[in-house]
């Protein structure tokens, strides 16, 4: 999933300061699992913009609402009646459900409420990791499932670095090197002779170097 | 071993001699004199001399300009260059750089992550990695073709190295990894700095039973050590180093002005001992910031005068 991390209250006071008649937009998918953006965060940072405006003497309406997704035409258009009453709208949504926000409701401001950090997985709870970078080509076939480009801090196609040391990475002991990760994981499978194999050069057109990226699809299109 | 290259470095080992090399670091600010005076203080001990690119991620002035200055002082540079800092247009292009000005010698680097430099907000680069990058400068230098696939004009004739840790983690694979870096085209190996020698001699025989020896040379990396205090930090907080608490309490059992002249002294013994072992082709002294003391470690073990092989 898309994992997405609280940005600073402070951060979003300033940048709606100015607004009366608010709507903090939660979103049902991602960022409700990695519990940053869904009915619940909406509800806190909702009344935490009420609180700061009341200590100020300010009277704002903040409205809360979550819908089941953002990132898609049919739930977005749920509050089209409704938009035109808002000042600014606060998403919590990642910056994919921002931006499709403001393309859809071209004369509303909208505000991140989170950073979107990563594709990751909750380890346990309250615990997100990394695990994909979207390179728009996999090579976990040939990585033990385990990838150097989104785990590997210099996202080594033959690694490990020198930097390596009992399996931690050479940036931080808190996080794992994932070149020791794959060979455990080639030992594993039986398969560590893999590792002599030279991984050639990885072709970056498709991943962000490319531009931004499309997947069309005839078969599916209506 | 044919000598592929005009390199001198190249030479000298094709010869069946012991090579030694070392490194200069260049300053952090753009005054020549202060390469050429390191480049001074070294130059007759040793057969090539690195010029480190950007080391532990902090800015300075660049590799090939200090390479540059050496080759016009007489030197044989080794050109140091990480895969941190460009992509494979500017890497290219820098090793074309290097070989209009007749550099001969590269050494192929992954780099230092930059959260450990003076620009940790930076991005890092990284579309190759070391070992591709050995066999792009290959391919350049053999095939005489860009990575796209168009001729050079003059290609690049360099000799072609890279790094081994044979300390760091998963030691098993310390020598398979050495064996790709083989496989990638690598024809002289640097060594991180050794101290733990019974750990580099296990490593070695492996290299031998492989017969990777045979197929590139490999020099022992020392760096003296000034002071207790160095080795403290060396052994807890450079990652991939391996400091054996004795070489600490050796260190620890002379009075602190004597520190540095045993640190000198335990490099000397080191090479004394790795000279005997078999698939040693050289070694590599990187003398951090304390390259006034290579030609004591060089005379003191037994390696002056360097062989001439021009
Ligand atoms: S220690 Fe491992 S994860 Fe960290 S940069 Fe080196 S190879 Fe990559």
């Amino acid at each position: 999933m898309i994992v997405a991390d609280r940005k600073p209250i402070e951060e979003i006071i300033e940048e709606v300061k100015g607004y009366k008649h608010i709507l903090v937009l939660g979103c049902n998918e991602c960022v409700t699992v990695c519990e940053a953006g869904g009915k619940k965060e909406v509800g806190v940072l909702a009344s935490a913009l009420r609180m700061h405006a009341m200590n100020e003497g300010r009277e704002v309406q903040i409205d809360e609402h979550t819908l089941e997704r953002q990132c898609d035409h049919e739930y977005l258009e749920e509050i089209r009646d409704r938009i035109d009453q808002y000042d600014a709208v606060v998403s919590l949504a990642c910056g994919v459900g921002v931006q499709f926000m403001a393309e859809k409701y071209h004369s509303t401001p909208i505000y991140p409420g989170v950073n979107t950090t990563f594709l990751g997985a909750t380890e346990e709870r309250g615990l997100w990791t990394e695990r994909c970078q979207a390179c728009g080509s996999c090579i976990l076939a040939r990585t033990g499932g385990i990838c150097p480009i989104a785990r590997c801090a210099k996202r080594l196609l033959n690694g490990p670095c020198g930097g390596s040391s009992s399996g931690r990475c050479e940036i931080n002991k808190d996080v794992d090197c994932a070149w020791h990760l794959i060979i455990e994981r080639l030992k594993a499978l039986g398969k560590l002779e893999d590792y002599e194999e030279l991984s050639p050069l990885k072709d970056w057109s498709k991943d962000r170097a490319g531009g931004p990226r499309k997947v069309v699809r005839e078969d599916v299109q209506l | 071993m044919n000598v592929k290259t005009p390199s001198r470095l190249e030479k000298v080992l094709a010869a069946g001699h012991l090579a030694v090399t070392s490194e200069c670091g260049p300053p952090r600010g753009s005054d020549p004199q202060v390469i050429e005076e390191k480049a001074n203080l070294i130059k007759d001990y040793v057969d090539a001399v690195n010029i480190t690119d950007n080391q532990t991620s902090v800015t300075r002035m660049c590799s090939l300009a200090a390479c540059i200055r050496l080759k016009q002082m007489g030197l044989d540079p080794v050109l140091q260059m990480v895969t941190r800092d460009r992509n494979r247009i500017a890497l290219q292009s820098d090793i074309l750089g290097a070989a209009s000005f007749d550099i001969h010698n590269i050494l192929c680097l992954s780099g230092d992550h930059q959260s450990f430099g003076d620009n940790p907000q930076g991005q890092n680069v990284h579309d190759i990695d070391s070992m591709q990058l050995i066999q792009t400068v290959r391919r350049m230098r053999d095939e005489g073709k860009f990575l796209g696939g168009d001729d050079i004009k003059r290609p690049p004739q360099m000799f072609v190295g890279a790094a081994a840790n044979p300390f760091a983690d998963p030691f098993e694979i310390r020598v398979p990894r050495l064996a790709k870096k083989v496989k990638a085209g690598a024809e002289f190996i640097q060594t991180q700095c050794i101290y733990n020698i019974d750990k580099f001699e296990e490593w070695m025989k492996g290299v031998r039973d492989r017969g990777l020896h045979e197929k590139v040379y490999i020099l022992a990396g020392m760096t003296p050590m000034k002071s207790v205090g160095m080795a403290k930090y060396m052994k807890n907080r450079v990652p991939g180093m391996d400091v054996p608490d004795e070489i600490i309490k050796r260190l620890s059992g002379v009075p602190k002005d004597k520190q540095a002249d045993e640190g000198i002294q335990i490099c000397i013994e080191h090479i004394q001992r790795l000279k005997e072992v078999e698939g040693v082709a050289g070694f590599h002294i990187m003398a951090i910031e304390w390259e006034q003391k290579v030609p004591e470690i060089v005379k003191g073990a037994g390696l002056y005068p360097r062989p001439d092989v021009a």
